[in-house]
Order: structure tokens, then sequence, then C-alpha cells
């Protein structure tokens, strides 16, 4: 009893805080990057095309969705190098785990997405003569980012979250310089402190700056 | 009985179509032959085809058997006679060749009017942006939008909607333009402004296939009118013929009788 409260050793290593922060944007804003890629070609893949296709992303999809972000970091960092003869860093190890687990999640958003554009406008965009490729470009996707932005909102600010596992292989972000100043200065209560004040208000600031964006295309409804 | 002038080659060719949804025949042996300048209105109680015989003219639905033509040329099918699909590629350029306004309108929501139809004649017609924007303003204009040509259409009423969706179809220049219930989704106080559009591209000279409730509108605007029941075409001809009281059609006679009773 009697803890007092004590931050001064915090700050005297905040750059550990401030650095974790920066690189778990980083790690973030990369991973959704190639995620959304992945996720939209798969996306636009599967509503075109035949049940095999369908099955085989539906699979990966499935495989994502049940297995622990955790598990498949450490199947990606410590697995695959033992099985093939290959070297990364823990960084780029990670990018890649998140992107593929980003990916599953965003072929379901722009998927549903994809089915949910009104026929009717497709239909529209068939009368005029628009060729498949041009109705997709043109009039599906615009229509289905529209419908997706607010799934797309709260997928993205998950992921940043998911950014944190990385510590468990010794990324230096954000949750892993807590630890790190947890263990050299036993400050544990104000240091999750802090470091949950910054997840906060870096999430917030990140609803917020997409709900912007979504208010903006729904002006634009 | 029909007056359709046949020293003139039809530009619309519909030739025996049949289509079935699975075991439900919605088009039996359809024909119908459209000529240049003609406006064919087609009428009949739900169910009987019509949207789907109109929508099988630009090959938004296909068909099982039989031939739809637009100046000669096969629809849907290559001309090799061994009714092989045409290529998306083909199907879209065949398409370009008619313009179709819809029930619910179906403007692209993400762009405003004049985007709206600027989108098919610089994507499709080849125009660039400042001609295509000039041709989406003479079309607004002529349907009384022009005020509205940077609006979008969740900012427009359903008829002016409808006008921008009219502009859309005819700013392509199509050989025939289908007109699909255009109406039907309006408030009764809408449905004026947007037959006097369709009214005047009649009197410009434009072919026309129209499915519609409005039966006056359809007296006074079409050259013939086709009656469809059960998927085939039960009578044809001139609205007074037609629409005459004491015709001998006994489907058309009670057609005509239920919607007098509940449109008067």
């Amino acid at each position: 009893m009697g803890y007092t409260l004590n931050f001064n050793l915090i700050w005297r290593h905040f750059d550990k805080l401030w650095g974790g922060l920066l690189l778990s944007l980083e790690l973030a804003v990369i991973s959704i990057a190639i995620g959304i890629v992945i996720g939209l070609v798969l996306a636009v893949w599967y509503v075109s095309a035949g049940r095999v296709v369908r099955t085989i992303i539906a699979a990966y999809v499935e495989f994502i969705r049940n297995v622990p972000l955790i598990l498949l970091v450490y199947l990606v960092f410590y697995g695959v190098p033992t099985v093939v003869d290959l070297a990364y860093s823990a960084p780029t190890s990670f990018v890649v785990t998140l992107s593929v687990y980003s990916g599953a999640y965003l072929v379901e958003v722009f998927r549903s997405g994809l089915e949910a554009v009104p026929r009717g406008q497709l239909d529209a965009g068939k009368a005029i003569g628009l060729t498949p490729w041009q109705r997709l470009i043109h009039v599906r996707l615009p229509t289905m980012l529209r419908i997706t932005l607010p799934a797309l909102s709260n997928t993205f600010i998950s992921l940043f979250k998911d950014t944190s596992i990385a510590s468990v292989i010794s990324v230096p972000e954000l949750t892993y310089g807590a630890q790190w100043i947890n263990f050299n200065t036993f400050r544990i209560v104000e240091v999750y402190l802090v470091t949950t004040a910054m997840y906060l208000v870096t999430g917030y600031a990140l609803l917020f700056a997409l709900r912007l964006v979504e208010r903006r295309f729904r002006a634009a409804r | 009985m029909a007056t359709s002038s046949s020293n003139s080659p039809a530009l619309l060719e519909i030739a025996e179509v049949s289509k079935s949804f699975g075991p439900v025949a919605v088009l039996r042996s359809v024909s119908l032959q459209v000529t240049k300048g003609e406006v064919v209105t087609i009428i009949g109680p739900s169910g009987s085809g019509k949207t789907t015989l109109l929508r099988c003219v630009n090959f938004l639905e296909s068909y099982d058997s039989g031939s739809i033509r637009i100046d000669g040329k096969e629809v849907g099918y290559r001309d090799s006679g061994t009714r092989q699909r045409r290529s998306e590629r083909d199907l879209a350029a065949m398409r370009a060749e008619t313009g179709m306004v819809f029930q619910s309108f179906n403007l692209f929501p993400h762009l405003t009017a004049a985007g709206n139809i600027m989108l098919g004649l610089t994507k499709v017609r080849g125009k660039s942006n400042a001609e295509a924007r000039s041709i989406a303003e003479h079309w607004l204009g002529r349907v009384g939008l022009a005020h509205k040509a940077d609006s979008l259409p969740a900012e427009l009423s359903g008829g002016q909607q409808q006008r921008v969706g009219i502009a859309r179809a005819v700013a392509m220049e199509p050989k025939i333009l289908l007109l699909d219930e255009i109406t039907s989704a309006l408030d009764p106080e809408l449905v004026g402004e947007v037959l006097a559009v369709v009214k005047s591209l009649a009197e410009d000279g434009m072919t026309m296939v129209m499915v519609t409730h409005e039966m006056a509108f359809a007296r006074d605007a079409s050259s013939r009118i086709v009656f469809m029941a059960d998927g085939g075409v039960s009578a044809v001809g001139p609205p007074k013929e037609v629409l005459a009281a004491e015709t001998t059609n006994e489907r058309l006679r009670t057609f005509l009788a239920r919607f007098r009773a509940s449109h008067f």
C-alpha cells in the first residue's frame, strides 16, 4: 500500500514511447496499405469468379479470422525461416503477417460493399455502353467505397491496435517500449497509464480523421 | 392492322424471342418491328413480360431463342448463326447504340448531374472533358435543368433525377431510346414534367420504345401501342384501335376495364 505515482522515470525514457508510437503507426500504415491491395484484388476477384476461386478465397479469410494474430506472428517469424531458407527482420516479418491478416478482414469489408452496390447502377453503367472494367472503376468501386467507409474506419483502428502484438517478437513499437521502461524502472502503473493514453489519443485522432473523410463522402451522396 | 410503314426497313426487329426464368416462360415468341422515328408503347398487366422484353433489347437480359436486331445487327449474339454470346466488349459497343431510362432513375450517386451525362460521353464516345461538358449542359438545358448541372443526385427531386436520367441516355445519341416505366416511381405531381420531356423528344423524331402505365400519355404520344399478356403480344396497332373500349380482345378488354376502374 501507499504506492505514490511518480512519472519522472517515464518522462526520462519517453523517447522509447514516442519512437515506439511512430513505429506502431508506420507498421499499421504499411500493413493496411498492402492489406487494402490484397483485399481489393481478392474481393473483386471473388464477386466475379466461379466456385473454386470463391472457395479458396473464403478459406483464406476463414483461416485468418479464426487463428489468433499472435500465433500467426510466431508462425511467420519463427516458423517460416526454419522451414525455408529465408531471413528477415522482426519488423518485416510483422508487416508481412499484419498485411496478410488485414487483407483477410478487408476482403470481407470490400466484398460485402461490392455486393451492396445497387444492381440498377450497374445496369445504368451497362446501358450507356461501359465495359466491365469501366463499370468497375467508374461505377462499382466509388459506390462501394462510400458504402464501406464506416466499416473500413473501424477495421483500420482495430489494425492499429493490433500492432501491439509486434512486441512479442521484440519489434520496438509502443507496447514494446512500455515493457522496456517497465522492466528497467518498475514504474508499471505509470508507464501503462501513459501508454494507454497514447493509444487512446492516437486511436481517437485516427477515428476523427476518418469520420471527417466519411462526412465528406456522405455529403456527396 | 398495324400501321408500321412497310416501305422503310425496321430499325429494331424483334423476331420470335422467347425466354424462360427456370420453368416460367416470360416471353413467348415475341415479334415486333419498330421503324425509325416511331414511338411504340408497351402496355399490359404486371408480369406480362413488358420490362423483360425491353431489357432484352439492350441485352441487360439474355433471351433463349429468336433474334433481336438493331439496324440489321444481332444484339446479344454473334452474327455467325451459332448463337454464341458476344464478348463483353462487343456487348458494351452494342449497348451504346441504345439508350435506357429506368424506373428507379439509377443515377450514379457520386457524380453530379453533368458528371452522370459526361461519363458515357468521355469513356464510351471518347469525347474530351470540355466537349462532354458542353453536350451535358446542352441536354440539361433541354430537360430544364441547366441550373442543376453541378448538383448531386441526392440534391435533386425524383422528377429532376429522372430528367437527368433521360438527358444521360439521349446525350449518347442512341438509335433507340428505351423507357422502362420511367414515371412509376414518381410522385403524381412530378410525372408531368418528365412526360413533357419525352413528348418533346418524340417530336424531334427520336425512336422510342416505352413501357408505361400512363394510358393518356400512351394514347397521345404513341405511333403504336403493343398490348402484352402472358409473355406474348396480344394486340398491336395505333392507339385508337388498341385502346378502343369495344375491342374484341378479351384480355385487353379486361385489362382496360380494370385500368379505367382503378385510375378514374
